[in-house]
């Protein structure tokens, strides 16, 4: 059955994930519409990031199903690129190739993976950088830039594969605090652009200003999710309660 | 019984916690530094006169040349065999090299049939002595190979080159392996996001970013190799050493050892000392990074 888009684009069904004898991910299910902004929020160790993860194969899991577009992601025969050219990620440490510049992160994988024509890879770069407000560091090395700066390279080149998806491992948590914003602020244009995203983040209140949809993970299951509202102001179970009065 | 706190450890300047800094050459005052080179090459000195010095007592005796002009006269011919020295550890790094990288990114492979045979081949090389290696190369590489009706030579020195290569890479395998496992996970993992399969993020991701690490002691390597190569004249292929044996005896004079082996000391010393201080210097401005 084709997929269309008034479909989720990411569904996961009862999910299980385990490294060892550790259960990360005991039964997660949500689904995402397209356009839609999710952030999962949730104490430290509670599969958060093992979540994203799994949803572009990054990590496997051990049962249940996560589709992209209808395709299921931990299917033997699934073509790994077309995965990856629909879901883009970013990370908490940047991970920029430090043997290149900004301008060459960004262009390196569509014309080493995707085999696109250098001057056009390299125009469309020019315009991400600027996108992510970085124009005039195209050819600065990743250790020439601040955390923020390199995480907007990040988010740059992410974009450069042209993602149907973005996902967004707690891309914060690394940073300055006077460098959050810039990050956010760049996050929040691609939101308002309609891209569909899901963020694993500490930031409450930019999650509150950004999210369609508010899921809370402990222990490796979904206790809690609905709109920021609902979810801020009426939170029904205990530990969600708990866990908001810590941090609010 | 409480131990006496003094009023430094009071204000938190334990020494614990004081900024600690390797001792740099350009730490020790300049004074030290020249006095250091002098006293060695003081000693330098001393060693040389108490080898050249019986000779020139010798030398009053007879009509004989001084040590200094004998080894004048056979410098031309020691700088060609000395060449040849640096021809060989040339091509035996480069081949070595080449192999080596090879075997290196083998032994990091996901797939046990590709990493374990790697890794048995690089230990097998790595701790097998040089000489031993080099006699089996000369004794079982035929001395010519026909292929196709093309008939290729194997010259005893070809052969050298081959059986020096097999440490070097060997010990190049283990240097990349040691490189490519300190990249960051971080970068296999952006890479693979990206949609770059693994061949494709070992070339032109990680193994660029192992240049860095692996130059250091590639250098070094080079330069054991070199002071390795008069092991080739063991097994019967001509280089410096042979050269200076060959010049000894046709000198025919019991003085003129200590002298001449000297002299072929200091042409090592002079090719292969840069090379380690720049290695050193490397290693100094690249420990700092990442």
């Amino acid at each position: 059955m084709p997929w269309t888009p008034d479909q989720p684009i990411i569904s996961l069904k009862d999910v299980h994930k385990s490294f060892g004898q550790i259960e990360v991910l005991r039964g997660i299910s949500m689904d995402v519409m397209k356009g839609e902004v999710v952030c999962i929020i949730g104490p430290s160790g509670s599969g958060k990031s093992t979540l994203i993860r799994c949803i572009n194969a990054l990590n496997d899991i051990q049962s249940g199903s996560i589709t992209v577009e209808g395709q299921e992601v931990h299917d033997q025969k699934l073509d790994m690129l077309a995965l990856r050219k629909k879901v883009g990620m970013v990370f908490q440490q940047y991970n920029l190739f430090p043997h290149k510049t900004a301008l060459e992160n960004v262009m390196m994988a569509p014309i080493k993976v995707l085999k696109q024509n250098r001057s056009e890879v390299e125009l469309r770069a020019r315009a991400l950088l600027k996108k992510v407000r970085l124009e005039g560091k195209e050819n600065a090395y990743p250790g020439e830039l601040s955390g923020g700066q390199q995480q907007r390279v990040a988010i740059a080149r992410s974009l450069a594969m042209n993602p149907d998806v973005m996902l967004f491992d707690e891309v914060t948590a690394a940073l300055d605090p006077e460098t959050v914003k810039e990050v956010l602020v760049t996050i929040k244009d691609l939101a308002a652009e309609g891209m569909t995203c899901i963020l694993v983040t500490h930031e409450m209140g930019f999650a509150r200003e950004i999210a369609d949809c508010i899921y809370f993970t402990d222990k490796g299951v979904i206790v809690e999710y609905g709109p920021p509202q609902t979810f801020f102001e009426n939170a029904k179970d205990p530990r969600t309660k708990q866990f908001l009065s810590q941090i609010l | 019984m409480k131990k006496a706190v003094t009023p430094e450890q009071i204000k938190g300047h334990l020494p614990v916690l004081l900024p600690t800094r390797k001792l740099m050459l350009s730490d020790i005052p300049l004074h030290d530094r020249l006095f250091n080179i002098w006293t060695a090459g003081a000693l330098l000195i001393a060693f040389l006169a108490s080898a050249i010095g019986p000779s020139f007592a010798q030398a009053g005796a007879g009509p004989a040349r001084s040590i200094i002009t004998i080894l004048l006269d056979w410098t031309p011919s020691i700088a060609k065999a000395f060449g040849f020295n640096v021809l060989i550890s040339i091509f035996a790094m480069a081949i070595g090299t080449v192999l080596g990288v090879g075997l290196g990114v083998l032994q990091v492979s996901p797939r046990a049939v590709i990493r374990r045979p790697a890794w048995l081949v690089t230990q097998f090389f790595r701790n097998s002595p040089w000489l031993v290696l080099l006699f089996y190369c000369i004794l079982l590489i035929p001395f010519k190979i026909t292929l196709f009706g093309v008939t290729i030579p194997f010259p005893g020195w070809i052969k050298a080159v081959i059986g020096l290569s097999l440490p070097v890479m060997a010990y190049m395998s283990e240097y990349m392996r040691g490189a490519i496992n300190s990249i960051p996970t971080g970068q296999w993992e952006s890479a693979q996001s990206l949609g770059f399969t693994r061949g494709q993020t070992m070339r032109d991701i990680i193994l660029p970013q192992t240049i860095k690490r692996v130059l250091p002691p590639w250098m070094n390597l080079y330069a054991v190799l070199t002071m390795a190569t008069p092991l080739v004249s063991i097994v019967g292929v001509s280089e410096v050493m042979s050269l200076t044996r060959a010049a000894l005896s046709a000198e025919g004079r019991v003085d003129l050892l200590i002298p001449m082996y000297l002299y072929i000391l200091c042409w090592f010393f002079i090719y292969c000392y840069p090379i380690s201080t720049l290695t050193g210097r490397l290693e100094r401005r690249y420990s700092v990074k990442l």
